[in-house]
Order: C-alpha cells, then sequence, then structure tokens
C-alpha cells in the first residue's frame, strides 16, 4: 500500500510539473484583448511618456478613456532605441501592439512588411476632416504615418562666446558661421566652434548635423525619389562640412561623439554653436542656469533669399495592420490628434502640433519656444529621410564615407560617388 | 512444526492491468519531472536557433511573406563582404588580447592576495578594491569610460597637465587608437572574474606540495612554474576558453562606447550582425552572419567540454 502510496505521490508530482510545463508552453499563446462586456483594450507602443513630464501623458490617455469608456488603453512605454528594437521585432513578427508611436525614417519599412495599416482608408471610414493635419507620411499614396508633434532642429548659439569672440552677429550664412567658428576656436580655453557627432551607432548626425546645411539653402539629396548625391549643392555642404574640419573648429572626437555628448558639450560652454532639438531647451537651461544663449535659423549659402529648410523630427503615429480593433484604433489617433488635446501635448512636449488649428501655448514656456515658433513658421520643415527605405543604414553609409573624407582618406568627389552608389543599391 | 502459508498468487487477469498502468506511469515520472525544463530549453533555445538556422538559408525572410530558398548565397555574401572580415579580425584580436590579459591580471592579483607577507586587512582591502570594475553593469562602464576618455575628459587633462603628451588625445575618435581602448576597458572590467576564480584555486593547493618543492631546493620562480602553475591547469584552461565565449559575445560595450566605428575600426561580429538585422533589415544575412558566430563559438565550447570531460 504504501509503495502504492509513494508512486502515487510520485506521479501526481509529475503531473504537476508536465502541467507547470503546459502552462508555460501556452504562455506565449496571448489571450483576447476583448472583455464579455465589449470592452476592447487597445495597445499604445511609444517612447513618448518618458519623454513628458512625469504623469502627463497617462492623464491625457486617461481623457480618452473617460470619453470613450468601451475603450481602454495599456500603455507600453520604453525609451526611443527599445522601443524602436521592440517595433522591429514586432513588425517582423506580426504581433505589433494596436496603435505604435513612430519615427518617420521607420515608415518605408514597416509599411512594405505590411505591419502598419494605411490610415487613409481609416480616416475615411472614419468621415475624418483631413485638412486639419499639417502633414501625413505617405506611401504610394496611402497615409501610414501622422505626425502628432513635431520637433524643429535650429541653431543653438552660446552668446557668451560669441561676444567673448569678438562675434557681433547671429551667423546667418555658411561664411559667416566659418568666421564665427573661426574667432571662437581662436578664444582659448580648449573651446571649439561647432560640435558634429559622427557616431555610426546611431548615425542620425547626417540628418541633424549635415543635411541640415543642404536643405537650409533649399537643396536637396534626391530628385524623383532616387539619391542625387553628386550634384554641385550636395558636394558644397560636404566641401563646407570638410573646410571646418580643416580649420580646426569642430570638437575633437566628433568621429564617435553621440547626439547627447553634443548637448553636453554645448551645455557645459565647450563648444559654442550646434544644431540641436528643440526639446533640448529645457535640459540645457536645467543643467546650466546661468548659459546665455539663443536660437537662429539654420545658416544658409550666402545669397540664399529663399525659404529656409529646416530639419525636424516627429513624434508620428500609425496602427497595426494585425490590430483586430483598428477602429477604436484610430479613435485614439483621432484624439491625440485633436485640435485641443494636440495642442496640449505639443505643449507638454516643446514641440509644434501636427494639427494645423492647434497652438502651443507660450505663456509658461521659455520665450525661446516662441522665437522658434516663428523660425518653424517663416521656415519649411525639411527631412528628406522621412519615407526612406532603411534610411538609418542611408545615414551609416553617407557617415562612414564622411569620416573618410574628414580623416583624410578619400576624396569629397569619390566619397559622393561612392555613397550615391550605396544608397542606390536601396533606393535606386 | 513449521507451517508454511504459501499466498495465493494474483489472478492474472486482475494483476496485469495495475503493473501495466504501474509500469507506464513509472517510465513517464521522470519525463513529468523534466518537462518544464524540457520545454524551457525548447521554447527558449532550439527553436529560435532552429529559426535562425532556417533563415540564414532563405532569401527576404520576415520583412517579406514570399521568403525562397537561397541555399548557401547568404552565407556566401558574408563571407565576401570586407566588412565582415574586418569584424572577424577585430574579434579575434579583441577576444585574445582581452584573454591573455585578463588572465596575467587576474594571476598577479590573486597571487598578491593569496601571499602570506600581506596582512588579513591589507588583504581585504585591496580585495574590495580589486574587484570594483566587476560590480559595475557594462552601461555604467560605458559611460565612465566615454567621460574619461573624452577629448577634454580626465585622462586627457592629467597627461597634458602632467606634460606626457602635449595635446590631448583623440582616444576613442582615432581609427588608429579606438580597438586598443575599447579592449582596455573590456580588460578592466573583465579581470575581477578570473582573479576570485584563481584566487579560489590557489587556495586549494596544499601546502605540502610548496613544502615539498622547498626541500628539493626549489626557488620561488621554480615553485611558481612546476607547483601553482601544474595545480591551477584545470581552473586556468576553463577560465582561458569561457572567456573567449564571452567576450566574443561583447555586444553592449562596444556599441555604446563606439557603434564599430571610427571607420569600422572597433566593428566585431557582433555589431555587424545586429547593423545587418536592425539597420539593414537583412534577417537573412544576419542570420547567416550569426550561424558562422555560433560555429566558431561552438569550436570553442568543443574545447571546454573537452577539457571538462577530461577533469
Amino acid at each position: 500500500m504504501a509503495i502504492r502510496k509513494a508512486s502515487r505521490t510520485r506521479l501526481i508530482g509529475a503531473l504537476t510539473a508536465a502541467t507547470v510545463a503546459l502552462a508555460l508552453g501556452a504562455c506565449g499563446g496571448g489571450g483576447s484583448d476583448e472583455a464579455s462586456d465589449g470592452t476592447v483594450t487597445l495597445e499604445f507602443a511609444q517612447w513618448w511618456a518618458p519623454e513628458l513630464p512625469a504623469g502627463s501623458f497617462d492623464k491625457i490617455i486617461n481623457e480618452f478613456q473617460t470619453a470613450n469608456p468601451t475603450i481602454k488603453v495599456k500603455l507600453l512605454s520604453g525609451p526611443y532605441a527599445s522601443t524602436k528594437q521592440q517595433l522591429v521585432t514586432g513588425a517582423a513578427s506580426k504581433t505589433l501592439p494596436d496603435v505604435v508611436g513612430l519615427d518617420g525614417a521607420w515608415v518605408n519599412d514597416f509599411a512594405k512588411q505590411g505591419a502598419i495599416t494605411d490610415l487613409s482608408k481609416l480616416m475615411t471610414d472614419a468621415s475624418y476632416d483631413q485638412s486639419q493635419l499639417a502633414s501625413q507620411i505617405q506611401l504610394e499614396g496611402k497615409t501610414y504615418m501622422i505626425p502628432v508633434v513635431n520637433f524643429v532642429y535650429p541653431l543653438f548659439v552660446n552668446q557668451d562666446l560669441l561676444t567673448k569672440a569678438g562675434v557681433s552677429k547671429v551667423p546667418s550664412t555658411r561664411t559667416e558661421f566659418l568666421d564665427a567658428a573661426k574667432k571662437i576656436s581662436a578664444s582659448g580655453g580648449n573651446v571649439k566652434g561647432w560640435a558634429l557627432p559622427l557616431d555610426t551607432a546611431v548615425p542620425n548626425g547626417i540628418q541633424n548635423d549635415v543635411m541640415s546645411w543642404l536643405w537650409a539653402s533649399g537643396g536637396t539629396m534626391l530628385a524623383d525619389g532616387k539619391p542625387a548625391l553628386t550634384t554641385p549643392q550636395v558636394k558644397s555642404v560636404v566641401d563646407y562640412v570638410k573646410s571646418l574640419n580643416d580649420a580646426g573648429v569642430i570638437a575633437d572626437g566628433s568621429l564617435t561623439m553621440k547626439e547627447q555628448d553634443k548637448v553636453e558639450k554645448f551645455t557645459t560652454g565647450q563648444v559654442g554653436m550646434v544644431f540641436d532639438s528643440l526639446a533640448h531647451i529645457n535640459l540645457v537651461k536645467k543643467n546650466a542656469p546661468d548659459l546665455k544663449f539663443t536660437i537662429a535659423p539654420v545658416p544658409a549659402e550666402d545669397g540664399y533669399t529663399g525659404k529656409r529648410g529646416i530639419p525636424y523630427a516627429s513624434w508620428g503615429i500609425g496602427v497595426a495592420n494585425s490590430s483586430e480593433h483598428k477602429a477604436e484604433a484610430f479613435k485614439l489617433v483621432q484624439f491625440l490628434m485633436d485640435q485641443k488635446t494636440n495642442g496640449e501635448l505639443a505643449t507638454l512636449a516643446n514641440g509644434f502640433p501636427g494639427n494645423k488649428n492647434a497652438k502651443p501655448d507660450f505663456s509658461n514656456s521659455d520665450p525661446l519656444f516662441e522665437e522658434a515658433f516663428k523660425i518653424y513658421q517663416e521656415g519649411t520643415p525639411a527631412n528628406e529621410f522621412v519615407g526612406l527605405p532603411k534610411s538609418e543604414d542611408l545615414m551609416r553609409s553617407f557617415d562612414e564615407n564622411l569620416q573618410l573624407v574628414l580623416t583624410g582618406k578619400s576624396s569629397v568627389d569619390d566619397a559622393l560617388s561612392k555613397s550615391q552608389d550605396s544608397w542606390s543599391s536601396v533606393i535606386g | 512444526m513449521t507451517s508454511l502459508t504459501v499466498e495465493k498468487p494474483p489472478s492474472a487477469e486482475t494483476e496485469a492491468p495495475t503493473r501495466g498502468k504501474n509500469s507506464w506511469a513509472r517510465r513517464l515520472t521522470p519525463f513529468g519531472y523534466l518537462s518544464p525544463t524540457v520545454v524551457l530549453i525548447v521554447v527558449l533555445m532550439v527553436v529560435p536557433i532552429i529559426m535562425v538556422i532556417s533563415y540564414s538559408f532563405r532569401d527576404n525572410v520576415i520583412v517579406q511573406d514570399n521568403s525562397v530558398f537561397a541555399g548557401f548565397a547568404n552565407y556566401a555574401t558574408v563571407l565576401k563582404d570586407p566588412d565582415f572580415l574586418a569584424a572577424l579580425k577585430n574579434t579575434f584580436i579583441f577576444i585574445t588580447v582581452s584573454m591573455v590579459a585578463h588572465l596575467l591580471l587576474g594571476l598577479g592579483f590573486a597571487m598578491m592576495l593569496n601571499s602570506p607577507l600581506l596582512s588579513g586587512v591589507t588583504k581585504a582591502i585591496f580585495r574590495v578594491v580589486y574587484v570594483l570594475p566587476w560590480l559595475f553593469t557594462i552601461a555604467v562602464i560605458a559611460v565612465i569610460w566615454r567621460l574619461l576618455l573624452d577629448p577634454s575628459g580626465v585622462i586627457n587633462y592629467l597627461l597634458t597637465t602632467l606634460n606626457i603628451v602635449s595635446d590631448g588625445v583623440n582616444w576613442l575618435g582615432d581609427p588608429g587608437s579606438a580597438l586598443w581602448v575599447v579592449t582596455f576597458v573590456n580588460i578592466w572590467s573583465g579581470y575581477p572574474f578570473f582573479m576570485i576564480s584563481l584566487l579560489a584555486g590557489l587556495q586549494g593547493i596544499p601546502g605540502e606540495l610548496y613544502e615539498a618543492a622547498s626541500v628539493d631546493g626549489a626557488n620561488p620562480w621554480q615553485k611558481f612554474w612546476n607547483v601553482t602553475i601544474p595545480q591551477l591547469r584545470p581552473v586556468i584552461i576553463s577560465m582561458a576558453v569561457l572567456d573567449l565565449i564571452w567576450t566574443s559575445q561583447q555586444f553592449a560595450l562596444i556599441w555604446m562606447m563606439t557603434g564599430g566605428g571610427p571607420l569600422n575600426s572597433t566593428e566585431m561580429l557582433s555589431t555587424f550582425t545586429y547593423k545587418l538585422a536592425f539597420s539593414e533589415y537583412e534577417f537573412s544575412t544576419a542570420s547567416a552572419s550569426a550561424v558562422i558566430v555560433l560555429l566558431l563559438t561552438m569550436v570553442l565550447a568543443f574545447f571546454y567540454v573537452r577539457q571538462q570531460r577530461e577533469r
């Protein structure tokens, strides 16, 4: 009897273990996101909440849930890089959250994979008035991303360093910029005129710090959607960056410098001028309350009188193709693009609204934001990397060729020709 | 008189099914206990590895629905890529130099901490100091060293103040020095593990062996070479092989310090594969690259397992 009992106990133990194993195996199966009372739960992955004041994004989402009692939103918040990685793998396995925060640089790849849905159809189905949207990111005539908040990248200038160097006016042309950078670099104290982050891990320095010279003068790196890197306009930019490097006005270590290093160097007064996101104004002021700085449009070619392109990045939004609740997902998109909510979100994020009619509230913010809004309205938002396939890879190949130029291992013409070939293999 | 009581054997009709049931239950019981581990290994290791291997033989995987069989084309693409060959060379230098330096530093510090010449308190202080680098996570190590090695950072300040160099050195931004600098940081962060393992090994060497060597007239060097090293040999070999495997998988440190640059001078197999997958979205060639890394690591793992069996 005792033996039988022991054997039974063993069997029960083994069965328990096997049940645990089955439960483990079932973990990946997921469950229904629609409750028996008809409440739908939407997953919303984004990197916005960590970048906003604590709890403020939750408050906006709660307002949405109050207005839509049958929809619940589960926020999946993380830093930009990990959100990107999560979305890339989610897109690959067709398990994207219902609503996704998007960067314009990812749209082409996600749309081609069929991971994000055509928003044009959702807008038509919901009879949504598209005229209120400042912009839409499209591919083959279909909208895949709506920019919710836009961040511009103007020129940040340390006024103390400029004055100390004997420069009275914030540079507005390339010649004035080179002159100011030279004078700042010559003012001593290991200070340099400009910072150029070319780290290849996140090569967005090409977009924000190199191509911004091109767009500011109305130039383009594409012709009919194809790469056009060997044009005189692009060549003049690379020649100009090389001349800045040859003049010794670029902060050391640029080949492995990251964007945060650039901001740090500006904040600590090691660099006189940088192109930076407007969103960093508060960060700079918090870390260096005594730093006297201003913002200005990116300098253009001498004699250029047209509208200046100003680089921007967006917090975009899209809906997953695999979502079973696209209509509900679009309700959330609509809510975030609503004039009132969008203006509120833009104010919190220190950015500019994606809804044309929304106005950011400058009453409690730094006067520089109002100044930036003027620059934004007077210029044209420009970022040709938005919507391109493998845009990060395009930036990286351009970056590597630019590094060859700056280290004297390649001529400008060769570097541009190689970049052109490399880009043509992706978007040719 | 002894009476024998013979119990009636159970009838075949009633007992056979019970025995059969017991026998099956007995056979299945171990599998039941093993099943959670087996499921975890299958789900977390076997399935992903098989999927990556299958991706490496197909084209347009993940990003498109119509993937096609491509044979060894992805492997040919990877093996012909000059960036891959550069990454292979860099990885070889990185892991070999790191391992040798880890071993030498670890052994040196372990012998110092095992020395009878130092008092217990001194040893405890040094033990804490030496083990410090091991307590930091890779992210913290990368940030600390990036700050220290910045052209306007502490190290350049000290070197210029002491007139060792006239201008600040561009440690990470110079393609000639970047690989050696990240290798140095990896050595700094990894030697304590060697030190602790070797210290445990040293403390396990019987004192009689050294006494016998002294009686035979051996000098300190002969004792080290003929007693210490042979006694530590199994630990040294195990640690060296494990270190080669672990260092070859180092990704975070390189990615956060240099991103593989400047000019691919610190590109490793891990960063090369990551860029293929998450920047170029070439999951097929990235899988082929990952399988090549797996095969290279398996060679090292083979030596490790063989060495463990010999023990």
